[in-house]
């Protein structure tokens, strides 16, 4: 395979103008409790109580989570529904302000210095936001704009990144609306590296895909691994995906890492007689696969 | 490296042209929209038109008809700016992309600007055209009007309707649901006590009082004394420098609560989409 016309990382990153040494994502005690309505099923408001606020309970999404991204890596959060994975996404992509803790991204906190930071990383959702009746290259353009990119030069880098992705240039012009859901994602992947983002949050990017989108973006990120040497941080609860992807595996569970190892490392500590990372998941997220797949998994 | 201006240029331009490729794409949209709007400017056109017969006496028909059919055109065009940006905030939030808005380095000014210009032009265009139709059904008499103390009127008053419309869009980035419902009613009150069909002297002196802080009270007022008795600039400054003074309190203002909404959400997880 032929070496890409452009890499898929900043011209800081690409000419080593980044000081070497810097970590790509610093994650220090980092905590985010949300208020939610309470659960508790038997109790049902009557009379007047029914037009009063509902009664609110704190849920500690995310419990002083602490971990470390090297520039290069892909780095794999792995847990759960609702055990904090996106949560911690949005931390990271200033949508979500924690209580406690630091996160900073290449040495910008991300909190002091949100707009640094928002140049410097992209995120693809599992939910591929666009203006629907909008085209794919129209909503692509839209984003150039916003970071500053000439049209030139995002037109480019739109068709190399499709190649890539192996999504035919025809679909541009297509209204986002009447694409497959897996070409909607590969453009979702597509908008986050029209910036050459230093740092990419990759939050469940295949979850919905068929198995032949699934493979492609697959293949892709395992590309800007092994090519371009992208920094990523990936939130998945697929086990095959992140043995396969990661250098690193977080396992997260109701908030909180519960080990942090290579996937062999994993395997060696928790996986016991399987030795897989399967395994390794039920157990450190202590549930059976019964109930994760109760909570939807 | 691009310099901040052209940077925030770009920028503006991007959610302008967003807003005009949006409106492209759901035009039979704007077209029905456009044409409920001539139907209703028309039937208070002609409802001034009719007073003569309904009343038996002899009113000034042609000054009547000029007075409804200014305030109703001027309404047409401020509530189009004022509801262009909470409408985009309710779709951005549908839609999902308010995230990725947000992600995006750009600050919150030149993102309501970028909205803001294309709105401005939008509604100039839309009244232009409601008002060349509105032309061919009623007799116009113009002759007195001071065209030019009706542009600076309506200059000054943008501003006050980019602020207002900025406040309010605070509501549809809290609650796509419920926001969308509050706002039409904030535009309902301001329909009511800033006299777009009467002079707000007819109002009980509790909602006069209301009247004189809204901004459309001083924009109509100062539309009317241009367009019918062709009031100066100098003559119609008692208007303007309110309308300055409201602007200048709700742009800085609209962005100071928006601002601070913006964080609410980032503190309370209310960006996730909604629909």
């Amino acid at each position: 395979m032929s070496e890409p016309a452009i890499r898929l990382v900043s011209d800081e990153i690409s000419t080593g103008e980044r000081p070497s040494g810097l970590l790509a994502l610093e994650i220090e005690g980092l905590t985010k409790t949300f208020r939610k309505d309470s659960k508790d099923k038997n109790v049902k408001p009557s009379g007047i109580r029914k037009l009063l606020p509902k009664a609110k309970t704190l849920s500690r999404v995310v419990d002083s989570v602490s971990f470390s991204v090297k520039p290069g890596e892909v780095f794999g959060v792995l847990g759960p529904n609702g055990s904090g994975k996106s949560t911690l996404i949005r931390i990271i992509s200033t949508l979500l302000l924690p209580d406690e803790g630091v996160a900073r991204v290449f040495g910008h906190d991300v909190m002091k210095e949100p707009d640094t930071v928002r140049r410097m990383l992209s995120r693809v959702s599992a939910d591929a936001a666009f203006f629907r009746r909008l085209s794919a290259m129209e909503n692509l353009i839209h984003t150039a704009r916003l970071y500053s990119i000439p049209q030139k030069t995002a037109i480019e880098r739109i068709k190399m990144i499709l190649e890539r992705l192996e999504m035919s240039g025809e679909k541009l012009e297509t209204p986002m609306l009447h694409l497959s859901r897996g070409m909607q994602q590969k453009v979702a992947i597509t908008r986050a590296f029209i910036i050459l983002p230093d740092l990419l949050l990759l939050d469940e990017p295949t979850t919905g895909l068929d198995p032949k989108s699934k493979r492609e973006v697959q293949k892709f990120i395992r590309e800007l691994k092994e090519r371009d040497g992208s920094t990523v941080l990936l939130t998945t609860h697929d086990m095959e995906e992140a043995e396969v992807l990661c250098d690193r595996i977080a396992i997260l569970n109701s908030g909180k890492i519960v080990a942090i190892d290579t996937p062999s490392g994993l395997k060696e500590r928790y996986g016991g007689e399987s030795g897989s990372l399967e395994t390794v998941f039920f157990a450190l997220a202590g549930k059976t696969l019964e109930e994760l797949e109760e909570d939807g998994e | 490296m691009m310099s901040l201006v052209m940077r925030r240029t770009a920028a503006i331009y991007a959610f302008a042209e967003r807003q005009f490729i949006l409106t492209k794409r759901y035009m039979v949209w704007e077209i029905v929209y456009v044409l409920y709007s001539l139907a209703n400017v028309l039937a208070i056109g002609f409802m001034g038109a009719g007073v003569q017969n309904l009343m038996g006496s002899k009113a000034n028909t042609q000054h009547l008809i000029l007075y409804l059919l200014t305030g109703s055109l001027l309404w047409g065009y401020l509530a189009v700016i004022f509801w262009e940006i909470s409408n985009i905030i309710s779709w951005e939030r549908w839609e999902g992309t308010i995230e990725y808005t947000f992600m995006a380095p750009v600050s919150r000014a030149t993102h309501i600007f970028g909205v803001c210009t294309y709105a401005v032009i939008y509604s100039l265009i839309r009244t232009a055209i409601m008002l060349a139709i509105v032309a061919l059904f009623f007799h116009l008499d113009m002759a007195k009007a001071n065209l030019w103390g009706a542009f600076v009127v309506l200059s000054v008053a943008n501003f006050s309707f980019i602020g207002l419309g900025t406040v309010v869009a605070v509501l549809p980035l809290i609650s796509p649901e419920k926001g969308s419902q509050m706002t039409g009613i904030v535009e309902g009150v301001l329909l009511l006590v800033s006299g777009i069909y009467y002079d707000i002297s007819v109002l009980p002196h509790w909602m006069q009082s209301i009247s004189m802080l809204s901004p459309a009270t001083y924009a109509l007022q100062g539309m009317r004394r241009a367009l019918l008795n062709g009031d100066s600039v100098t003559q119609l400054w008692n208007v303007i420098w309110p309308l300055i003074v409201i602007g200048a309190i709700l742009v800085p203002l609209g962005l100071f609560v928006f601002g601070k909404a913006e964080v609410y959400c980032k503190k309370t997880g209310k960006l996730k989409r909604n629909g």
